[in-house]
């Protein structure tokens, strides 16, 4: 038995709680190392990050995170994780959570939150289904793609991550695959060291449901697909950089910018207001 | 030499070279060891397909979950890229950093 080994990452993950209940395959796991990775290379003070999650099956990582942790309920990471940062500005809190969980039930917290330019940090795994209740499609689910509730093809059109965080004010949105481990963790650590609302979208395999309904074959052959199909394209603008059921998959850094963040702006008010009494 | 033909990749042999390079001594070539902690092991064959270096083969032994974790072929092949330690979804595999090689 070779239990007793240390890894150098076990200092970040509960290794006590290893082996995690991600299926074999699942890219999940290279983007915890990869999240984790980026968190000790960005230098900062680890008893000052948070990381918060919703439910689903990236909702799973903030358990197996050796530093602050939160698991919130269903959609309402952002929620909780905007009073995190409200209440203690020192910190930098992450989200780390799946497309169901930001996109179908926390939509609008998500598209809010990017609208005040809160300075948190939101890193969504995108595995185009409901991977933990069995496969259902969800926004994010691309046209035509076979889950257990559309059986003959999904027939809603899905939503572009990108362009919807762009679009409601985000001041980094990126999107990578799991296969791009070297640039996911740079683009992670920028984001880490960003102020403002930043946003990276990993899109991700789910061999057991997703890929399994869709003839895409195994965890291997979904990341050999992203290692083909993947083009890399900075700054274009994110409304080109829509996904389609099997179609290439843009990548790249889509909006760097900088704008004064929800803190920034809230003690001009506040002097604004004495003012006026005076 | 033909410069349209590709280049020999397989660093663990030594290039061609027609002269000694004066300043080869200051170049040296990375290296690292592989541990592979099999207990954690899924079997999802990532660090075999995208090993740079192609260090690991899937092994015919199991473990006690019954998947086959990879197995070292080439320890000399390692550049000490880490790609496998950051790519393995299991925490399951990392690379500890060994003396530098010299090319020839």
């Amino acid at each position: 038995m070779s239990m007793n080994e240390i890894h150098p990452m076990d200092k970040l993950i509960r290794a006590d709680r290893m082996p995690h209940i991600w299926c074999s395959g699942c890219g999940l796991g290279t983007n915890f190392t990869c999240y984790l990775t980026a968190m000790e290379k960005s230098g900062l003070d680890l008893d000052k990050c948070v990381i918060v999650s919703g439910i689903g099956c990236t909702g799973r990582i903030p358990g197996y995170t050796n530093i602050d942790s939160f698991h919130t309920t269903h959609g309402r990471a952002i929620p909780f994780a905007l009073g995190l940062k409200l209440a203690n500005p020192e910190l930098t809190v992450t989200v780390f959570s799946g497309d169901g969980d930001l996109f179908a039930i926390g939509g609008n917290h998500f598209i809010h939150a990017a609208r005040r330019n809160v300075d948190i940090n939101i890193i969504c795994v995108n595995n185009f289904n409901y991977g933990m209740t069995g496969g259902q499609f969800g926004p994010t689910t691309p046209l035509d793609a076979i889950t257990t509730t559309s059986p003959y093809g999904n027939y809603e059109h899905p939503f572009n991550l990108v362009d919807l965080a762009a679009a409601s004010g985000a001041v980094y949105v990126a999107r990578w695959t799991s296969i791009h481990v070297r640039r996911l963790t740079k683009s992670i650590q920028e984001a880490l060291l960003k102020k403002g609302f930043t946003f990276i979208e990993i899109i991700s395999p789910c061999p057991t449901n997703y890929g399994r309904r869709n003839k895409l074959g195994d965890g291997l052959d979904e990341m050999k697909y992203y290692r083909e199909h993947s083009i890399i394209k900075h700054g274009i603008n994110p409304k080109e950089a829509d996904l389609s059921f099997n179609g290439e998959i843009v990548v790249g850094k889509f909006v760097d910018i900088d704008k004064p963040t929800f803190l920034d702006n809230q003690p001009d008010m506040s002097q604004m207001s004495v003012n006026n009494k005076k | 030499m033909n410069l349209s033909e590709p280049q020999n990749k397989d660093i663990s042999k030594p290039p061609d070279y027609w002269r000694k390079p004066l300043d080869i001594e200051k170049y040296k070539i990375p290296h690292g060891t592989v541990h592979i902690i099999i207990e954690r092991c899924k079997g999802c064959e990532f660090c075999i397909e995208f090993c740079p270096q192609k260090v690991f083969e899937v092994s015919d032994e199991f473990n006690s979950k019954g998947y086959h974790p990879p197995k070292i072929v080439c320890h000399d092949k390692c550049v000490n890229c880490k790609l496998c330690e950051l790519i393995c979804p299991e925490f399951a595999i990392y690379i500890t950093e060994d003396e530098p090689m010299n090319i020839i």
